[in-house]
């Protein structure tokens, strides 16, 4: 099939970027990021500059690709990151419009590729449980109910992509903060550090520069995990003890 | 050169405790004053800097990719072993020692092997304390299930996402010490030279990959955690960015290569379609539980099949072949990866593949979806439950078990594996060979370790499922936190090491040249290209099988190859800068040096075990067959331009028996 890709191209994050016109001809049975990169073969061959594009796993799990596919963060499939797009979605003659996650927390570092090492900062500021190696009782110590296992698990599923806050219209990180504290905080072990990690976790988000949530809701519609908005209102019920609580 | 493996003395079950409690320790106030640099955040490095960290070292830690938590370990499906016997069957540290060295084919330490078993317990322990949310029985304790080459049942899991579950626990860990200071994170930073000074492994040169610029970091011990070169191939289930640059630039400045030619081909993998294939994707081992493996009987049919003229279902029970079965009637579909790839490899030069290539065999769950089927009829009290009834429970089941494998391969196939059988062929999947370490994990350069898949320690001549994020967080968690305080309790009077040193300055100088001299070379091949080409000679000659004649063409290839490359690669852009395009090309360029030694390596062991079958030695009815009077030994290689040299390790065996393995 014949293609025309609109993509934004920008050098770097201190140049302004635009738009510029290619076509490609690709397979159906291709992947998305394989029709990019017979796109970025051809530019190759042409002496001139790859378009920059951000990927490692191709499978779906490591939460590298970032693509915003005809306005939606992955493109528009359902749970589905842009690594898992295939072709075959696609009709020959089609113009695809390409342009990297937007967010001001998420500043372009070229093309399409984003610098999204706020995310790391967010759980830096208490995304995890406090054990030292070596400190653990025996795994079957605290049976844990299936039903709490499995809503935990589902929230611990998210890649880290920051799909939510390119979808989000005030560019907010509350999924992805959310479901790190469900994730953490449904589980026994989890619980003591409750309140201090969310409190210390929104804060660092606040301070990165994500936007506030109005419960738009675009994030879990673009989420390729399907991560719940069920996360943000745990949140929005747990902060508020939280706050209570420490005063 | 005498390759010491300083495993200490005593009893293989009391080495660890004994060595354990009498080593060498560096005080608190001394840690303190020790650099340690760490490269990789996949669950060894994420494990082991975080656990060195807690412990009050100053560590610096490296990744290319752009977090911690993109390491390729994220991948990782199925689940992780430890021989914690909750499920009463039998399970012990000795059977899962005695399980990984007989499926390893008799080609690893005792010692270590024996150490792993020991850690896997603790494991388990560290991360359910972690967070990591395992799956679980209905009474809220841990669940199991079983993998290839085993008859116990000790794998936990976390649906079909143990890695990613496993790596954000590690990786929560490390950002907890990054958030105390105790860690220096350095993402998107590539390590493209070590620092050695007196023969002492004393830091690295990075590169910054966002501005291009190399930064000189010195520290008194280096741990390499840089994962494996299974992208050698270029067609593996690897992430795309896996390479072997790390470890090569390690052994370009003297460290060994081990048994390199030791890859593993996994024989579950979603089929080759085209040539514009960037990758595979593997297909979980776990699904061998549930998933019965086949081929049509007679060839017409399997060609019916590629043609779409017939699909599997229009093949009765009688003309299918469970060839599994059939040959290894005792464990069937879960005999270990490297016997089930070669049996698909047979069954498909016989000509009964199933895929347009025919190049693919049938994984088929309707047996499951029947049996699963009628246990939840009764345990929902639906009486004379219908055929499809049936069928409709037993697919549940499976959905909940393996649920999102099965969107997976949907959704690259455009095939639903709830109604037609998957269709699965062999790929490259994990590199047994690594550096060579001693018990320790360092390398023959003192002060430099390797953790994880990058090191060759554990696994032989073919790693168990669910073995490898065991072993990581085992060197990670629980043995180098230990073994590196034998070479740094002799450190404690070294001053912090200067980066202003003569070698450092040589070492960025080698860099900037070798990178330089990539971009002036401009000429007309892409570098994708040339990674491609690389991946065909060794898929062809160095893969599944291998032979004398072959191996030797290959490395003629890969030379030529090489000059090629040399001369006619195209990079786009400066070395100032981001550069997407230099960091495959300096990344091919080593993994072609390496391609040359895996064939060296294949060519020397003239016998076949594990991964390596070599099509001159095998049994009458066309096993492995192994060499142990000749071949029990580590082959850990030393770079030469013209002519590598191998360097022998004598495996010693005093506590398990050498046997012909059998699964039949
Ligand atoms: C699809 C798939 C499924 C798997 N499933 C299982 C399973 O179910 N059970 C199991 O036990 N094993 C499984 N494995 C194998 C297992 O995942 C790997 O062997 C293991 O995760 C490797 O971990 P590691 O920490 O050694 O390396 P990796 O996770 O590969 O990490 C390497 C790290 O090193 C960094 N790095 C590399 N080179 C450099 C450099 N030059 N400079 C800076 N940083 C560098 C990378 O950025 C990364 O952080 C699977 C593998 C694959 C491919
Ligand atoms: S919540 Fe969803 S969209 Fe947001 S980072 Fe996680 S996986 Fe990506
Ligand atoms: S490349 Fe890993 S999720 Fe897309």
């Amino acid at each position: 099939m014949k293609l025309t890709l609109k993509i934004w191209r920008q050098k770097n994050n201190s140049t302004k970027g635009s738009f510029e016109t290619y076509q490609v001809e690709a397979d159906e049975h291709m992947s998305f990021l394989e029709m990019l990169d017979v796109l970025n073969q051809q530019l190759i061959e042409a002496k001139k500059d790859p378009v920059a594009f951000e990927h490692d796993c191709r499978e779906g799990i490591c939460g590298s690709c970032n693509i915003v596919i005809d306005g939606r963060p992955h493109g528009p499939q359902k749970g589905t990151t842009t690594c898992q797009l295939h072709m075959r979605h696609y009709k020959d003659g089609e113009t695809i419009t390409i342009e990297p996650f937007r967010a001001s927390a998420f500043p372009v570092i070229k093309d399409l590729v984003v610098d999204r090492a706020a995310f790391d900062r967010v759980i830096q500021a208490g995304g995890y449980i406090s054990v030292n190696t070596g400190q653990a009782p025996d795994g079957n110590s605290i049976p844990i109910e299936g039903d709490i296992a499995a809503k935990s698990f589902d929230s611990a599923t998210c890649i880290g992509c920051g799909a939510c806050v390119a979808a989000c219209p005030n560019g907010s990180a509350m999924l992805f903060t959310s479901a790190k504290i469900s994730h953490l905080g449904l589980l026994p072990q989890g619980k003591i550090e409750h309140s201090k990690r969310s409190q210390k976790m929104v804060a660092q988000m606040d301070k990165e520069g994500f936007g506030f949530c109005s419960n738009v809701g675009a994030c879990e519609a673009e989420c390729p995990k399907e991560i719940s908005l069920d996360n943000i209102a745990r949140l929005n019920r747990s902060f508020v003890g939280s706050v209570f609580s420490s005063e | 050169m005498k390759l010491d493996s300083n495993v200490p003395e005593g009893e293989l079950a009391e080495k660890w405790t004994k060595y354990r409690s009498t080593m060498n320790l560096v005080a608190p106030n001394n840690k303190r004053r020790l650099e340690v640099i760490v490269v990789g955040t996949g669950l060894a490095g994420a494990s082991a800097a975080s656990t060195l960290g807690e412990l009050g070292y100053n560590v610096k830690c490296f990744t290319f990719h752009d977090s911690p938590r993109r390491a390729h370990s994220i991948a990782a499906q199925g689940g992780i072993n430890a021989a914690k016997n909750y499920q009463n069957d039998g399970d012990s540290v000795y059977r899962l020692f005695y399980d990984t060295i007989k499926g390893g084919d008799y080609r690893s330490r005792e010692s270590n092997v024996h150490r792993l078993a020991e850690a896997s317990t603790e494991i388990i322990d560290q991360c359910v304390a972690q967070g990591v949310p395992f799956a679980r029985e209905y009474g809220g304790l841990l669940a199991n299930r079983s993998f290839g080459g085993v008859q116990v049942s000790r794998t936990f899991y976390a649906r079909g996402q143990t890695g990613q579950q496993l790596l954000l626990g590690a990786y929560q860990g490390l950002s907890r010490q990054i958030a105390t200071g105790n860690v220096k994170m350095y993402n998107r930073h590539e390590m493209l030279d070590l620092v050695t000074i007196d023969g002492k492994a004393r830091g690295i040169i990075a590169r910054n990959l966002l501005t291009g610029k190399l930064e000189r970091h010195a520290a008194h011990a280096v741990v390499l955690a840089t994962g494996g070169y299974g992208n050698v191939y270029y067609l593996s289930t690897n992430a795309m960015g896996s390479n072997v640059s790390a470890a090569w630039r390690a052994v370009r400045r003297g460290a060994l290569m081990a048994n390199p030619c030791m890859c593993q081909i996994h024989p579950t993998c979603i089929p080759v379609s085209g040539d514009y294939q960037s990758k595979l994707t593997l297909m979980s081992e776990s699904l061998r539980n549930d998933g019965r493996v086949w081929v049509p009987k007679k060839k017409e049919d399997a060609i019916a099949i590629r043609e779409k003229r017939k699909t599997a279902l229009d093949i009765p029970e009688e003309d299918r072949d469970y060839y599994l079965e059939r040959r290894y009637p005792a464990f069937g579909n879960l005999v270990p990866r490297d016997v089930a790839s070669r049996a698909a490899k047979v069954a498909c030069d016989a000509g009964n593949g199933v895929s347009p290539t025919g190049l693919a065999v049938f994984l088929d769950f309707s047996s499951a979806f029947e049996r699963y089927g009628h246990s939840e009829a009764l345990s929902q009290g639906i009486n004379n439950p219908t055929a499809e009834k049936i069928i409709d429970l037993g697919r549940e089941v499976v959905k909940k078990k393996y649920g999102n494998l099965f969107q997976m391969y949907e959704k690259i196939t455009g095939e639903n594996p709830y109604v037609l059988p998957m269709k699965i062929y062999p790929a490259i999947h994990y590199v047994m060979g690594g550096l060579w370490v001693d018990y320790n994990l360092e390398t023959n350069v003192p002060g430099l370790f390797a953790l994880g898949e990058a090191n060759f320690s554990d696994h032989g001549a073919n790693r168990l499922g669910a073995s490898a994020l065991m072993q990581g967080l085992a060197d990670g968690y629980f043995v180098i936190p230990y073994t590196i305080g034998q070479f740094l309790s002799k450190e404690i009077r070294t001053p912090n090491i200067s980066p202003d040193l003569p070698e450092f300055e040589k070492a960025e100088n080698d860099t900037r040249q070798r990178l330089q001299r990539l971009i002036d070379i401009k000429g007309n091949q892409s570098v994708e290209s040339f990674h491609r080409r690389l991946g065909k000679i060794m898929w062809e000659y160095c893969g599944m099988s291998r032979n004398a004649e072959g191996l030797t063409k290959a490395r003629q290839e890969l030379r030529a190859l090489r000059d090629e490359f040399y001369s006619d690669v195209f990079i786009p852009g400066t070395a100032d800068e981001f550069n997407p395009e230099l960091e495959k090309a300096t990344r091919v360029a080593d993994l072609m040096e390496l391609g040359e030694v895996m064939t060296l390596d294949a060519l020397d062991r003239n016998e076949s075990c594990g991964g390596h079958f070599r099509e001159e030695y095998v049994t009458e009815d066309g096993e492995a067959k192994r060499d142990d009077e000749n071949y029990a030994y580590v082959a850990a290689w030393e770079w030469d331009e013209q002519e590598p040299q191998v360097h022998k390790e004598e495996l010693v065996f005093k506590n398990v028996e050498l046997k012909t393995r059998s699964y039949k």
